[in-house]
């Protein structure tokens, strides 16, 4: 017998990257909500790589900040080192990247879910949903605990049925020996909700006492302050370095020896795995001409001698393990402190869900993170966000928030997801994104703030800042279109020390600017600003202006992609009942369902044609309706 | 409302009196204007028609004499302006057409999409919908079986093979940006970029410029045989159409009741002109006069000038030889068999470039060397019949025009010094456009590159 232990407006099953953020959005918008955990002291752990970031995922951080979520916040706190990768490239693919302090970055984030208002935690394994007629109604922990609520989203991650493998040892768990949770995933099946199943892995930890840095490089930090959120003010300037060191003829000679062993080769993985993720044998495998591969050592942290051996993910017996890693430049002595595994789990088939990330045939049930099929935190954590803004406006009937493809690599990944699916663990990359020039790591704020705040989801004081910074902005623009700049010496001096041209006649100082090898800091030496204008409002100054060409091209691809999506398809349409589609369009669309015509024109097998039949058929019914009343 | 302006060749096609080539959308009235040499389209009522003529603005020449009917909205099919452009029958002229207004700004017509667009604006009635549908499917299976069979094996295995190469940039790209620690690769640079673009947009070009032959395998090369009475012209066509398979059509309906006699010669299709006239009175100048053969001389592809080697080189065979210098001639020296009173080194002088052949047509000698002079200045000695791929539907060479576009503005911003990733907007754009000619448009191809080119992981 269950007994009644609360009522709440969104509850939300585990707490990692996706959870965490669920529950912080869905509280920031005013639902009363319930987190529930495995283990509180592991909340938003990090199972696998140390760092947080990187080329699109970095920008997804600083998308869920320009929401209000908290990643780039805790990161900012807790790295060990930071860096702006892809400086020497253009705009829209730089991208940061930290370091993570594993423990430094729970204890931050456990402190943020506790001080967040309308949240509450705790302790517990959700045995099942409460599900009536297809409508969510709350969960049931194994202690038999009934919380109720209208939404429930579940984030739980790599556990769902999760297995570990180490060789030709396995045991059902979780990640770092937590218990998997079998009854949920059963349930879900039970409820009709088709599930696959993944496969991903990490490598050793070892000692970093027993390390012999003097045969590796150096990758040290950068000395630079930077954050991920536009709201941090201090910085860690006090980095500590990552590693490298190579893999050799030696090292690979005994993973083809036993590759036999290999959990991945032996047939006793059944999972997909991801192909951007390789097990070092696979690499071995897949790429036998390479005579070496990267190996990078990550600290896990500044109070840890635990270090995570990038480059070294694998399921071999421990044994093996050992033996190849120790042909590998100064790990010869390393000590394992834990070993490497592969991972096997269930995971949703993610075209089930609506963009909202609603399960389209259980109302009020979300789900959100690597359960859909994604992998990577930063994936995680922006799929929990819009979870947690979509929860809690179902169940407070507030507006929902569905980013599209334009608007940032949120959108690109949800859409992707709930529109094509995927066939392996999806990973955010910049090439996703068609619109990748806007999707900037430097422009998140200017894209997303405004939509935080009609949401909620961002408090006025940082509104008020951020509204300061747009005006600066149009402000310096407007002026440098009107600064006329005269052929004089001092002009002439700065473009040569630019490594430009002289000047011929008078030119617009915005015209100057546009010139490949002029920056803002030449400008602003012959025509500075009458107020002193932050290093962000001159980057988007130049940036804005020197690209003006590439960035109206494509604000006219996003405004005919916007035409399409505003081509609702109501949701009860009938595809059978429309002559002409083509079979596989026709079976794929009654899938998917998408909810625009953008939407199904993107949906695979749908070509032209089918979005042309499709179109009319709608108008069809909309001047049904229009003739009708 | 649609807010581009969309043609097409309306009129079915194959053979007929007229074919018309329709625009509609906001630009259709302002696009035929700039066209049209006539009255101004801008400033004439609607639903009205006017003679004048299509210049093609790259060239300044007359394309074609039309009748062009300009309707404006409301009152149209479409609900949109509307322009018909009535040309004359056959592919040539009024392809010629299109292909100018859609270098002009408008796009090709998706299958059915003037019918769609028709019923979108409310000008269908509700109860044609159905029809509407059934119309765009069929049209569109219709369109893509015509598109296949038109396009040559090797052309798709050529735009394959464009692709992959660039595919293979492009994946180097991403691994730079998704990977910038990865070190298995050299950093992609401008001058590798530069390299890269560069051969594809020359095979680009070299594909293009096989659309002008492959119009010529399609219609014929337009062939007039000339020179004075009594050199061997009939024995010549004769020579010609017994060596070859000659096809033998009727073409009525134009000014003259023409013969027109297609011979295939050594894979080069030859459109014998006027070969009525010749058969009739042996002389083309002499039966038409000299400006009317003046102007068959002006749109032949390619003339074959007859002398006789036992008559004197004169006045009349100079001026005519001044007259065609500039064009596609062969010159032939027929009746070698008689007594020499031709001066041949001065031929050869006046002849300058041009090959010349000696035969005994009576004899059937140097027939061989004839067509091998044919087919030399088709396929422009460099070239064999059997390597050559063709493009010659319209929506092909559209889409191939607008790939060298999108990979022309990549080389222009790269010489600007633009960053490759946003080069790469225009490199990636070139490949979509590329694979819509093969009808191949999925996107996660990249991805899939990227994996399997490289070896990237954690």
């Amino acid at each position: 017998m269950t007994y009644d232990a609360g009522h709440y407006d969104v509850i939300v099953v585990g707490a990692g990257h996706a959870g965490v953020e669920a529950g912080l959005a869905a509280a920031r918008r005013g639902a009363k909500t319930l987190m529930l955990s495995l283990n509180l002291d592991l909340v938003a752990f990090m199972p696998c790589n140390p760092s947080i970031g990187g080329p699109a995922k970095g920008i997804v951080v600083r998308e869920v900040d320009a929401l209000g979520g908290a990643m780039g916040k805790v990161i900012d706190k807790t790295h060990i080192q930071m860096r702006l990768l892809n400086t020497r490239k253009g705009p829209a693919v730089r991208a940061l990247r930290a370091q993570a302090d594993k423990p430094l970055y729970i204890k931050e984030m456990k402190r943020v879910l506790e001080s967040q208002e309308n949240l509450t935690m705790k302790q517990a394994m959700v045995e099942k949903v409460l599900v009536e007629d297809d409508q969510v109604k709350g969960v049931v922990t194994e202690t038999k605990a009934a919380y109720y609520a209208p939404t429930v989203i579940i984030t739980t991650g790599t556990f769902m049925r999760g297995r570990v493998i180490i060789g030709d040892l396995s045991y059902e768990s979780g990640p770092n020996n937590q218990r998997s949770t079998v009854t949920l995933s059963e349930q879900l099946e039970e409820l009709g909700i088709e599930m696959v199943r993944f496969k991903t892995g990490t490598p050793m930890r070892v000692n970093s006492r027993t390390i012999d840095y003097s045969k590796t490089e150096i990758q040290p930090g950068e000395e630079e302050p930077r954050s991920f959120s536009y709201e941090t003010t201090e910085f860690i300037t006090d980095q500590i370095p990552c590693w490298l060191t190579y893999t050799n003829e030696e090292t690979h000679r005994i993973i083809n020896e036993n590759l036999g062993l290999s959990a991945m080769y032996s047939g006793a993985i059944k999972g997909t795995g991801p192909r951007y993720c390789p097990s070092i044998e696979d690499k071995i495998v897949r790429f036998n001409d390479k005579p070496r591969h990267q190996v990078f050592l990550e600290p896990e942290g500044r109070d840890t001698e635990e270090v995570y051996v990038q480059g070294m993910s694998t399921s071999m017996p421990e044994s093996v393990q050992y033996e190849m890693m120790r042909t590998v430049p100064g790990l010869e002595n390393a000590e394992i402190m834990r070993s490497g595994y592969a991972i096997e789990y269930d995971s949703v088939v993610p075209t089930q869900l609506w963009p909202t990330l609603e399960l389209k045939k259980i109302s009020g049930l979300f789900t959100a993170g690597q359960l859909n099929g994604t992998s990577g935190y930063e994936e995680a954590a922006g799929q929990g966000l819009m979870a947690g803004i979509n929860a809690a406006a179902k169940a407070l009937d507030l507006d929902p928030l569905v980013l599209d493809r334009s608007q940032g690599y949120i959108g690109v990944m949800i859409d992707d997801l709930v529109t094509k699916g995927t066939n392996e663990p999806y990973r955010l990359l910049t090439s996703r994104a068609e619109f990748r020039l806007m999707l900037r790591h430097d422009n998140a704020d200017l894209r997303l703030t405004e939509i935080g705040y009609q949401h909620g989801l961002i408090p006025e004081d940082r509104y008020e800042r951020f509204q300061e910074k747009k005006r600066l902005i149009e402000e310096e623009k407007k002026r440098l279109d009107k600064v006329i700049l005269k052929e004089t010496e001092e002009v002439q001096a700065v473009i040569e020390e630019a490594g430009g041209s002289a000047l011929k006649d008078a030119i617009r100082a915005i015209d100057l600017l546009k010139r490949p090898e002029m920056k803002y800091e030449h400008i602003e030496r012959v025509t500075p600003s009458d107020v002193s204008l932050p290093a962000d409002v001159k980057e988007q100054v130049e940036i804005q202006i020197k690209y003006a060409g590439y960035i109206k091209k494509a604000v006219e691809q996003i405004d005919r992609m916007k035409k399409m999506e505003t081509k609702k398809i109501p949701e009860n349409i009938d595809y059978d009942a429309i002559n002409g589609l083509a079979t596989e369009a026709r079976d794929r669309l009654k899938k998917v369902r998408p909810l625009s015509v953008g939407q199904a024109s993107r949906v695979s097998g749908v070509n032209p044609a089918d979005v042309s039949i499709l179109l009319v058929y709608i108008e069809q019914g909309n001047i049904a309706r229009v003739s009708g009343e | 409302m649609e807010t581009d302006t969309i043609t097409a060749i309306s009129t079915p096609m194959g053979e007929g009196a007229i074919a018309i080539v329709r625009l509609s959308g906001p630009e259709a009235v302002s696009i035929s204007a700039r066209l049209f040499q006539g009255k101004d389209l801008n400033e004439v009522q609607s639903h009205t028609m006017h003679y004048g003529k299509i210049i093609d603005p790259e060239t300044g020449e007359m394309a074609e004499e039309v009748m062009v009917s300009v309707m404006r909205a409301p009152k149209t099919f479409t609900r949109e302006d509307i322009v018909e452009i009535n040309c004359h029958g056959g592919l040539v002229s009024v392809n010629r057409v299109l292909e100018i207004i859609l270098a002009s700004g408008a796009r090709l017509a998706e299958p059915g999409e003037f019918t769609k667009r028709a019923f979108l604006n409310g000008r269908i009635d509700l109860s044609q919908a159905e029809a509407v549908m059934d119309l765009i499917r069929a049209k569109t299976d219709r369109a893509m079986n015509v598109a296949l069979k038109q396009m040559d094996g090797r052309l798709s295995r050529l735009i394959q093979n464009l692709r992959q190469q660039l595919l293979e940039t492009l994946a180097h790209v991403e691994v730079n940006i998704d990977y910038p620690e990865y070190d298995d690769v050299e950093e992609m640079s401008h001058e590798m970029m530069n390299e890269k673009t560069k051969a594809v947009l020359e095979e680009i070009n070299r594909i293009l410029d096989t659309a002008r032959q492959g119009k010529i395998l399609r219609e014929g090369l337009g062939t007039a045989i000339i020179g004075r009475p009594n050199v061997g012209k009939s024995s010549l066509m004769n020579a010609l159409v017994h060596e070859n398979k000659a096809i033998v059509t009727e073409v009525p309906g134009t000014t003259r009741d023409v013969i027109e006699e297609y011979v295939n010669v050594r894979g080069v299709p030859l459109r014998l002109i006027d070969t009525a006239g010749i058969r009739e009175t042996e002389d083309i100048v002499e039966r038409i006069g000299v400006e009317r053969s003046r102007q068959v001389l002006k749109e032949a592809d390619l003339i074959l000038y007859v002398l006789n080697y036992g008559d004197e080189f004169n006045e009349d065979d100079e001026q005519l030889l001044e007259a065609i210098q500039d064009m596609n001639v062969i010159v032939i020296i027929n009746k070698t068999d008689l007594d020499q009173k031709l001066d041949i080194e001065r031929l050869k002088k006046l002849a300058g470039e041009h090959p010349v052949v000696t035969t005994a047509l009576i004899k059937e000698e140097g027939i061989d060397q004839l067509e091998e002079a044919i087919a030399g200045t088709f396929f422009e000695g460099d070239l064999d019949a059997g390597d050559m791929t063709y493009v010659s539907n319209v929506r092909h060479v559209q889409l191939l025009k607008q790939a060298k576009q999108a990979l022309e503005d990549a080389r222009n911003g790269m010489e600007m010094g633009v960053p490759l990733d946003v080069v790469q907007i225009d490199v990636t754009r070139t490949w979509e456009i590329l694979g819509e000619i093969i009808g191949d448009t999925v996107h996660d191809s990249l991805i899939d590159q990227l994996f399997s080119q490289f070896c990237l992981g954690k």
